[in-house]
Formats: structure tokens, C-alpha cells, sequence
């Protein structure tokens, strides 16, 4: 009778079978993280994932600018994410603070904080929730100083909120609403891959002259992780990363996906003998045309992937832009791996995804055209 | 599979047994400590969300439970105080610069319609019948408070000292204006005289003023914000987040309800069921007035009143000032499509801001016919001389269009340029280039 007393005894009852269907593909993830490195001469750096760099990076942007200000739902806490942890004790609830659950409320709020001269770090929730702040996103903040003659602006602004597939995530806490966005010229997107780029572009972003969105995946939040410097640095933004160089497939992506077509271009090398440059747009606008120009006039051949769905997705542009400006250098049609023209599925995951099988595959047929 | 069964059963005989006896403890708990506390906690809910009374008696709060907020006014309609402790009792160079801001609105307006008509400008909005928000409302601000506005707020403007010829500037879109000829006419800004550019999206700049409300207050610079908007706006989900946000994290914003009967052809009858958008503001934690926004006085002594709401207790107030759109809603608009013209013509003639205050001046012996009509003149010369300046200059440099879209042009933009230059060059017949200034 004891026995079946002990925790033990319960936990072997509740464990699925090895192998069962709920045990793997809720554990399973699609992509390897493949942590970037940096050089000695960066100095002193620090274990950090990609939540803890965003938070060193919001922290290093509140010591150093008197004027800035975070605020969103759940942003006092530490937030959802725990991206904001310790904040608000350190820096005070006038400049950390929790908004009213409203997303246009808090896009247009942050907007006229900037206008009045401070500089605001706006959360988003989950990408997926950003569409209430649409109109002041789109018609407001990005036309802010065209439409003024340059008198007003609100630049001193930046809009953060997680995206991506999460493994569970479904049709609103997956989704990467990048290509919506990008259509507006006056705004800067920016997606990082892992914890180093992420405290360099996320400063940049804050220090930036425009309204800026930065989408953290937030399926790295946890799992990347790497060595990152602990001190105050900036990254360019609008110049992508050759990460992996490679004569025969140019192979662009950003965000989560990076890391999956780093291990396509693994792949690639032992399967097919074929060597694969591999490309971090880092910026979505303004894209870094030259750099991936450059690549695919070398090696004739690019694969774009997105976990946004596939038409009009932002790998379109890209298609269109090097279709025009590469014709004659193309050995074969563009190629788009994305998610397929369906709201982001719950139980489909695993199908829907861009994933390195995918990948692969259509590097195939690059290859053989 | 027998274990397994007998292993649940079993399991679940304990769990039973295991509840039962903690609710036994928690009920010995409960009713100690109902003997011991006092009858406070009876009396009171201790809901997080509210602690109001409770209740037995079922009653749902109607719509129609009170008469709905009065109209605080200052004058009669014909111009005459009735209660002379609300005089601000204003000086004669204030007062006739009141009356002189509004007419020459009021001349602005008319020429500048009748130059869209005659297709000299694209498109116009008059202010007539809301002369008296605009100039009571700016009188009792300080200079350096910033004005985001709707579009019907020129007299704002007027009052602090936009010349004409700025005005007229940005209606022709021509190398003089400020904001680069990017938007249609009366799509105004002015840094140096703090009213932030118009943009036509309703209700987006009510947020924003809340936003910047909150720099205002962190920086300590003892200025507020208004934020101007019409009853139409107010059903916009930006001016519930503005409300919310304004009054959670106290900020120092008058919100000013311009309240003109019409939302283009939508009256208010068919924009709200409540008490007009005065009712909102408590309900919001907001400190609420309405007021005769055709009584300048009156406009002025509750804007003085919630500025200084706003800049000692750093929350927001909101005015709705009730008032008459006289005017179509744009020179798009032909209003006798939806309203009587016999409407109209009571407004243009009766309890008029323009008109009370005149009569307020003449019984203080500061006006009289001869000054009427000498100023009438002087309205009317310095408007058309400003207009005939306006329409001879040219637009700007067309390859503006590409700059100020970010802080400085990147290279995709600058392709674009590039392209559209050569472009141009080769094409000039087909494009109205000798209209623009030419740079080389």
C-alpha cells in the first residue's frame, strides 16, 4: 500500500510509452541553433539566451538615455517572455510600466511619446496581436516626417513583439508578419537570430532616427544561447551577414529560419557535393540588396525561405528585385521555400514549416535544372 | 490491467479523503474567522475590480437616469453676461484680438473656399460657426502647449500668430510651405508655433497626444497638451485607448470634444445614444466639463480651469464644447444634401461666437460701425494680398518627393530618384516641371 504512495510510482504511470505521438512532436524542435561567436577583442562577454540579451539590451538602453521609456501589457512584471525582468525595479515605474490591454492604444501612445521628445520602446504581446496598432503603425508613424516636411517625427521609436513558430503556437502566437510592413516605406524591420545580434540591432533600433519594428522569434528566446559581450555595442542594420560562403546556392533566410538553412547547407555539402552561401537578411527594410545581389551573380542560384506564408511574402520581393537586376547570371528559376497559403496550423505544424527537408529538396532541384 | 483499475480506485478513494478533510479544516477556518472579524468585511465587496456597495435590489442603471451634463456658458445668445462673476473679465487688447483672430479666419475662409471653386487650390475646410472654440481655447493656453488637432482648428493657429501667407502657402503647396507640399491643403504644422502637422486619419492623433502628454510630464516642463477632435472621432477606437491611457497613466492632456452636430452628413443622433461624449469621461476617470463652445468667454474660463488641472495634478480633463458646423464639411461636400438650409441660416444668425462677442464689445464701448467696418477692409486686404503672393510662387523642387521618408535617404529610395531624374530629362514635355523650382 506504501508503494503506491510515492510521486515516483505516479509520474511512471503518467509517462507516455517511448515513441508515442504527443511525447515527440511536442518535443521535438525543426531547426539546430548554430551560435554565433565573437572575437577576443570584443572583451568580457557573458552567457546569455535571447530573452536575457534583449533584457541587457533594454537595460543598456534605459542607463545610457534619460528619456526612454518601455511600456506594453505585462511589461512591469518582467513580461510574458520575461524580456523586461528586473526593469521596472531598477529604473522606476515612471519609466517601466504596464499600458491598458490595447494595442492601437499603445502604438499611438508611443508615437507621441517620441513626438514629445522622449524615446519609447513599445511591447507588442505577440506579433500576431499587432494589427489593432496597424493604422498608427502604417499611416501614422511611418509618415510621421515625410508628410511634415521633416518639422515632426518619431523617430526616437521602437516596436518590439515576439513572431514566429513556437512548436505549438498556432494561428496567433506563430505568425511573422514581416511582408505587411515591409510594404510601407518610412518604417525599419529588423529580425535577429540569436542573442549577440539581438542586443546589437535592438540598440541600434532604439538609437535610430525611425520608427523601427523589431520581431524577436520567439522560439529562440530560450534556446539560443550564446557568448555575448557585455559591453554597449551597436550592429549596422540593413547590411545581411554572410554566415557560410559557398559557390553553387546562394541561400537567404532570417530570424529561426538561419539556422535551419545553415544545417541545409550541411546537407547540401555531404549529400550533394554542392556549397551553399549562406545569407542573414537581418533587415527586412531597408533590404541589403547589394549583398545578396553579389552572392547570387556568383553562384546562380537562390533559395529563399520564410515561415510566412508563401505569396506575397517578403521572399516575393526578393524574387522580383534579383530576377531583375541578376537575369542574365540565373542558372535557375528563383526558389521560395515558405509556409504554404493556410493560417498557421495547430496539430500541422510539423508539415507546414519551411523545414530543412524542404530545403534541401529544393536545392535539389536547383541543382539539377 | 486488474492492478492498474485497483490502482485508481485507490488513488482515487485517498484524493476523496484528502479533500474531504482539508475542507473540514478550511471550513472550521471559516466560520472562526467570520465570529472574530469585523462586520466590515460583510458589509463591502473586495472585488480587485470594484468596492462598491452591494446590493439586493435588481436594477439595471438606464441611459436616460439623469437629464445629462448642463452647458456651463458665460453670455446669453445675444452676447450679454448673465452672471458677472464668470467674466474673465478679459482687457480690451484681448478681447479685440479675439475678435479680430476670428474675422480674419472667417475672411480667410471665405476667400480660400471660393479659390477652390474656382479650381486655383484642390480643396478647402471652413470653420465657420466653430471660430469661438478655436480662439477661446488658444487664448487661455500657454504658447509652448502642444496642439495636436483634428482639421477644423485653424483659429488655433490663427490666435498664436501663423501668418497668412503660411496658411496660404500650404492650400497651394507651394515652395513656401513648411511641410514641403506633401499633403492637401489645410494639412497645417508649425513647430514654433506648436501645433503638431494635421494628419487626415481621424482620432490617430488623440493617443499620440496622450504620449506625449506623458514626455511633458517626465521632462517637467510645465506645459500640457490639447488634443482637438470632433464628436464624430470620439466613436473611433483610438479616442477610447486615448481616454483609458490618458487617465491610468496620468497624463496632462485636455481632451477638447469640438461637438458641431455633424459628422460630414451623419448627425449626432446616428454617431452616439448617450449623453454626447461628456458622459464618457468619468466613466474613463476623466474630470469632465461641457460648455457653450459658441461663448468665447466661456471656452476660455473652462480651458484656464483644465489647464490647470492637468499642469498641478498631472490628469486629464475633457471639454465638450457644443457648437454649430456651419459650413459643409469640405469643399467635397454639398450639406443641403442632408440638413435644411433653414438649419443653417438659424445658426449663421443666432447666439453666433463672432456676433456675441461684437455685441460684448460694443456694450464695453470698444467697437462700433466705423471699426467694423474699417477692420472688415483691412481683413479682406491683407487676406486677398496673401492669396495673390501665394498663387504666384512656384511648388518646390519635385525631387522632394523622395526626401524626409527616413532620416536620411538610403540606397533603394535613391535608385528610385536617380531613375525618375534621367526619366524627367527625357521626357519633360510630359511632365509639369516649369511649375516647380528647378535645381541643378
Amino acid at each position: 500500500m506504501r508503494q503506491l504512495l510515492k510521486a515516483s510510482v505516479f509520474k511512471k504511470l503518467l509517462r507516455p510509452t517511448l515513441g508515442s505521438p504527443s511525447l515527440l512532436s511536442r518535443h521535438s524542435s525543426h531547426f539546430t541553433f548554430y551560435p554565433d561567436t565573437v572575437p577576443e577583442s570584443q572583451g568580457e562577454t557573458v552567457r546569455l539566451n535571447l530573452f536575457q540579451s534583449i533584457n541587457n539590451a533594454l537595460d543598456t538602453a534605459l542607463a545610457t538615455d534619460n528619456s526612454a521609456l518601455i511600456f506594453g501589457e505585462d511589461v512591469g512584471f518582467g513580461g510574458v517572455f520575461r524580456c523586461t525582468i528586473g526593469l521596472q525595479d531598477k529604473y522606476g515605474k515612471d519609466r517601466v510600466f504596464n499600458t491598458p490591454l490595447c494595442e492601437q492604444g499603445i502604438a499611438g501612445f508611443a508615437i507621441g511619446v517620441a513626438v514629445g521628445g522622449a524615446t519609447a520602446i513599445a511591447e507588442m504581446q505577440f506579433a500576431d496581436y499587432i494589427f489593432p496598432a496597424f493604422d498608427q503603425i502604417v499611416n501614422e508613424a511611418a509618415k510621421y516626417r515625410y508628410r511634415s516636411g521633416n518639422l515632426f517625427d518619431c523617430g526616437k521609436l521602437t516596436f518590439r513583439a515576439p513572431c514566429g513558430a513556437v512548436g505549438h503556437g498556432a494561428l496567433y502566437h506563430s505568425q511573422s508578419p514581416e511582408a505587411y510592413f515591409a510594404h510601407t516605406p518610412g518604417l525599419k524591420i529588423v529580425v535577429p537570430r540569436g542573442p549577440i545580434k539581438a542586443k546589437g540591432l535592438l540598440l541600434s533600433c532604439i538609437r535610430d532616427q525611425n520608427p523601427c519594428i523589431f520581431l524577436e522569434p520567439k522560439v529562440l528566446y530560450r534556446s539560443a544561447v550564446e557568448m555575448v559581450p557585455t559591453r554597449d555595442y551597436i550592429m549596422p542594420l540593413s547590411s545581411a551577414d554572410i554566415l557560410a560562403e559557398g559557390d553553387d546556392v546562394t541561400l537567404v533566410g532570417w530570424g529561426t529560419q538561419v539556422h535551419v538553412l545553415r544545417e541545409v547547407a550541411e546537407l547540401a555539402q555531404q549529400q550533394l557535393n554542392v556549397t551553399c552561401e549562406v545569407i542573414d537578411l537581418v533587415t527586412i527594410l531597408p533590404w541589403d540588396q547589394q549583398t545578396v545581389f553579389n552572392s547570387v551573380k556568383k553562384t546562380g542560384r537562390l533559395l529563399i525561405a520564410h515561415e510566412a506564408p508563401v505569396t506575397n511574402g517578403f521572399g516575393a520581393e526578393i524574387a522580383a528585385a534579383v530576377q531583375s537586376e541578376c537575369f542574365l547570371h540565373l542558372e535557375a528559376p528563383v526558389e521560395r521555400v515558405c509556409g504554404f497559403d493556410t493560417p498557421f496550423p495547430h496539430i500541422f505544424e510539423p508539415f507546414y514549416l519551411p523545414d530543412k527537408w524542404r530545403c534541401l529538396s529544393a536545392v535539389k532541384k536547383l541543382i539539377n535544372y | 490491467m486488474a492492478a492498474a483499475a485497483r490502482i485508481s480506485w485507490l488513488t482515487g478513494k485517498l484524493a476523496r479523503k484528502h479533500l474531504f478533510s482539508c475542507l473540514q479544516t478550511n471550513s472550521v477556518k471559516l466560520i472562526s474567522s467570520r465570529a472574530s472579524s469585523s462586520a466590515l468585511v460583510e458589509e463591502q465587496p473586495n472585488f480587485p475590480g470594484s468596492r462598491s456597495k452591494w446590493t439586493e435590489k435588481l436594477d439595471f442603471v438606464q441611459p436616460d437616469l439623469y437629464d445629462g451634463i448642463p452647458v456651463y456658458r458665460v453670455m446669453d445668445r445675444n452676447g450679454n453676461v448673465i452672471d458677472p462673476a464668470s467674466d474673465p473679465k478679459l482687457d480690451e487688447e484681448m478681447v479685440v484680438k479675439m475678435y479680430q483672430r476670428m474675422t480674419l479666419l472667417n475672411t480667410m475662409d471665405r476667400i480660400m473656399y471660393e479659390s477652390q471653386r474656382q479650381g486655383r487650390i484642390s480643396f478647402y475646410m471652413t470653420n465657420y460657426g466653430e471660430e469661438g472654440t478655436h480662439i477661446g481655447s488658444a487664448a487661455a493656453l500657454d504658447d509652448g502647449d502642444l496642439v495636436f488637432g483634428q482639421y477644423r482648428e485653424a483659429g488655433v493657429l490663427m490666435w498664436r500668430g501663423f501668418p497668412l501667407d503660411r496658411f496660404m502657402n500650404q492650400c497651394y503647396g507651394n515652395e513656401g510651405d513648411r511641410g514641403k507640399g506633401r499633403q492637401m491643403p489645410i494639412h497645417y504644422g508649425s513647430t514654433e508655433h506648436n501645433f503638431v502637422t494635421i494628419s487626415s486619419p481621424l482620432a490617430t492623433q488623440m493617443p499620440q497626444a496622450v504620449g506625449c502628454a506623458y514626455a511633458f510630464k517626465r521632462a517637467q516642463n510645465g506645459n500640457c497638451v490639447i488634443c482637438y477632435f470632433g464628436e464624430g472621432t470620439s466613436s473611433e477606437g483610438d479616442a477610447h485607448a486615448a481616454f483609458n491611457f490618458s487617465a491610468t497613466l496620468e497624463c496632462p492632456v485636455i481632451f477638447f470634444c469640438r461637438n458641431n452636430g455633424y459628422a460630414i452628413s451623419t448627425p449626432t443622433s446616428e454617431q452616439y445614444r448617450g449623453d454626447g461624449v461628456a458622459a464618457r469621461g468619468p466613466a474613463y476617470g476623466i474630470a469632465t466639463i461641457r460648455v457653450d463652445g459658441n461663448d468665447v468667454f466661456a471656452v476660455y474660463n473652462v480651458t484656464k480651469a483644465a489647464r490647470h488641472i492637468t499642469i498641478t495634478e498631472n490628469r486629464p480633463v475633457l471639454i465638450e464644447a457644443m457648437t454649430y458646423r456651419i459650413g459643409h464639411h469640405s469643399t467635397s461636400d454639398d450639406s443641403s444634401a442632408y440638413r435644411s438650409v433653414d438649419e443653417v441660416r438659424h445658426w449663421d444668425s443666432t447666439q453666433h461666437p463672432i456676433a456675441r462677442l461684437r455685441a460684448y464689445m460694443v456694450t464695453q464701448g470698444w467697437w462700433d460701425e466705423a471699426k467694423e467696418k474699417q477692420w472688415k477692409d483691412e481683413c479682406k486686404r491683407q487676406v486677398m494680398q496673401s492669396f495673390a503672393r501665394a498663387e504666384r510662387r512656384q511648388k518646390p523642387s519635385w525631387r522632394e518627393m523622395f526626401t524626409d521618408v527616413y532620416d536620411t535617404m538610403p540606397s533603394h529610395i535613391k535608385e528610385q530618384y536617380e531613375y525618375m531624374l534621367a526619366h524627367v530629362e527625357e521626357y519633360e514635355d510630359h511632365y509639369p516641371v516649369k511649375n516647380f523650382v528647378k535645381e541643378h
